[in-house]
């Protein structure tokens, strides 16, 4: 009733990037609030990654500023906003090739390690406690995801959608509060899919994490968000429940086009 | 994970027990020896850098240079106007300690330029870092050919027969340990994660710009201490010592023993030494068959094929559970 609303998790406001003339993204606002599961879609070239990107700070917004847990993020370079509580996939899966899937998980926890060079070299015994407890927890989220099996293996000879879960678990094992997934179902086929959204909510529901997806496969979206924000030609075009973007004209005809039947149909009864 | 401070303990020993038996091996092993182990540093070192970090340098030489020049001025001027009286050639190992402060001022002198050449360039990749290393290290002989305190181009000489076994196979062995404990490790999966995807790396929360400043700053200071193992080695320096080409013949030695791989770079080092030990007699075809033993390596890569095998003999060394560079 009286209740303010919670203050949100992220909050972008009125960001654009531009390239030169080029403008990826104009005046687009974003709420996420904690543990929120939102859907990002939009057609192709609609400014999904270069939202992320500014996001995750690996470009500046050229207008508009970005608050993670009411903090601005202007400013902070990728790595830094990872330990603020940011962490994310990519859409072209980055993986260290030349370590094993262990060793992948592994380096998530190097930002909060409590041993530096000097205990390394050393190898005292707190040394060695940390990598007992690293190597337990890194084991544990293998576990849970169900990449155990593999953990010794190459990252890179793992299936194309064992890959993409390797990603998430590494992400995941940076502790984030909010994960940003850049369409993680690319590439996969249905059962892969349907394992993939049973992966999604389990984030959610066990690590209370936020997660803000960008994904082309509409059962996937429609399947799991509780809210979708449409993104075209760089700017927002709606945002709301699954429902009331799947029924809204002006994203058919985003995805559509304007004179096809079914938008203008909708159009004419409105 | 054994603790390879095993390793280490028998390395040292070696070191010991081969400078005890110093008075039965002739003059020239003895040569050949020392300059195999400085080499094996300086190849570990640059490891660090172009094997585990990926980030490729030219100056390798330039720190060793800075090693050099910094022991020889302290040994040849500081220490004998500070303890005038002292006796500074014991036959013992203790009566030698006071190298032990020398080697690692040396090391230190080539940290400090390393983190600042590091410091700026490093945020530049691969080409462009190359130049700038490139560009360090000749800023480095030449400077040191137009200051004349330290000699100029004629170089410094008479420098003390400081270097002996002890040192040489005590701090290869220090470098070794150093750098696997460094590598295997969760801190170490840094350098491999900034290697293998700078972008990735800086996602996970990884701060490649330290990382990479970290291995060049280790790499630096590791050369330094082998530039004045050198320096007290063969009594004389001169800036043209450590010009571009002693660079190249370090990256050679990395590249023949794998990238990444600690234990095959320091073979890939001692061969390379007794390939040029044995060269010696063709006289002026030295280069030509030296330049095609090279292309032999690199097409059989003996060093790369040794080294898992020798590394089950080393006690505490985790055997590699996947070829790396495979994807």
């Amino acid at each position: 009733m009286g209740n303010p609303e919670p203050p949100p998790l992220l909050e972008a406001k009125n960001c654009s990037l531009r390239f030169g003339g080029i403008a990826a993204l104009t005046d687009v606002s974003l709420r996420i609030n904690e543990g929120e599961l939102v859907g990002l879609i939009g057609p192709n070239g609609a400014g999904k990654t270069s939202l992320f990107n500014i996001l995750t700070g690996v470009y500046r917004p050229t207008e508009g500023e970005i608050l993670f847990d009411g903090r601005s993020t202007a400013g902070m370079p990728p790595h830094r906003i990872n330990t603020i509580g940011v962490a994310r996939t990519f859409q072209n899966i980055r993986l260290f090739a030349s370590l094993d899937v262990r060793m992948n998980v592994r380096t998530s926890f190097i930002a909060r390690l409590r041993n530096g060079l000097v205990h390394t070299v050393r190898r005292g015994r707190l040394f060695r406690r940390e990598e007992g407890e690293i190597h337990e927890e890194g084991t544990r989220l293998l576990a849970y995801f169900g990449l155990e099996q593999a953990a010794s293996h190459p990252s890179r000879s793992l299936p194309y959608g064992d890959q993409r879960r390797l990603e998430i678990v590494r992400a995941l094992a940076t502790k984030p509060r909010l994960l940003l997934l850049d369409e993680p179902a690319a590439g996969m086929n249905p059962t892969e899919k349907e394992a993939l959204k049973s992966l999604i909510s389990r984030i959610r529901t066990e690590f209370g994490t936020a997660v803000l997806l960008v994904e082309h496969d509409m059962k996937v979206v429609m399947g799991i968000c509780e809210r979708i924000v449409v993104l075209d030609q760089g700017r927002v075009l709606c945002s709301g429940t699954p429902s009331e973007v799947r029924s809204d004209p002006k994203v058919i005809a985003a995805y559509l086009g304007e004179s096809h039947p079914v938008a203008r149909h909708r159009e004419e009864a409105t | 994970m054994k603790n390879p401070r095993i390793a280490l303990a028998g390395g040292l020993a070696v070191a010991v027990i081969l400078q005890s038996c110093s008075g039965w091996v002739d003059p020239y092993t003895t040569q050949v020896i020392l300059f195999a182990a400085i080499n094996v540093i300086l190849a570990v070192s640059l490891n660090l850098v172009m094997g585990e970090t990926g980030q490729f340098s030219l100056c390798h030489a330039a720190f060793m240079a800075l090693g050099a020049y910094t022991s020889a001025l302290l040994t040849g001027k500081a220490l004998p106007f500070l303890l005038p009286h002292c006796s500074w050639t014991g036959t013992s190992v203790a009566s030698q300690l006071w190298f032990l402060p020398v080697l690692i001022a040396a090391g230190v002198v080539a940290a400090i330029a390393g983190f600042i050449v590091g410091g700026p360039s490093l945020r530049l990749r691969g080409d462009y870092l190359a130049m700038v290393t490139l560009g360090f290290g000749e800023i480095i002989r030449v400077l040191l050919q137009n200051t004349d305190a330290v000699g100029g181009a004629r170089g410094m000489e008479g420098i003390l027969p400081a270097t002996n076994l002890f040192w040489v196979v005590g701090a290869a062995a220090l470098t070794l340990y150093t750098m696997i404990s460094l590598v295997r490790s969760t801190y170490g999966r840094g350098f491999h994660a900034v290697r293998d995807d700078e972008i990735a790396a800086a996602a996970m929360g990884i701060n490649t710009t330290r990382f990479k400043v970290t291995a060049f700053v280790i790499g630096a200071f590791f050369a330094g201490v082998a530039g004045a193992l050198y320096a007290h080695a063969v009594e004389f320096i001169s800036p043209e010592g450590f010009n571009f080409l002693r660079s190249f013949e370090i990256i050679v030695m990395v590249i023949l023993g794998g990238l990444g791989r600690p234990v095959g770079v320091a073979i890939a080092a001692v061969l390379i030494t007794l390939l040029n030990e044995w060269l010696r007699d063709l006289s002026q075809y030295r280069m030509v068959v030296y330049a095609l033993i090279i292309i032999l390596f690199m097409i059989l890569r003996p060093t790369e094929r040794l080294a898992p095998y020798l590394r089950r003999l080393i006690p505490g060394v985790k055997k590699r559970p996947t070829p790396h560079g495979k994807s």
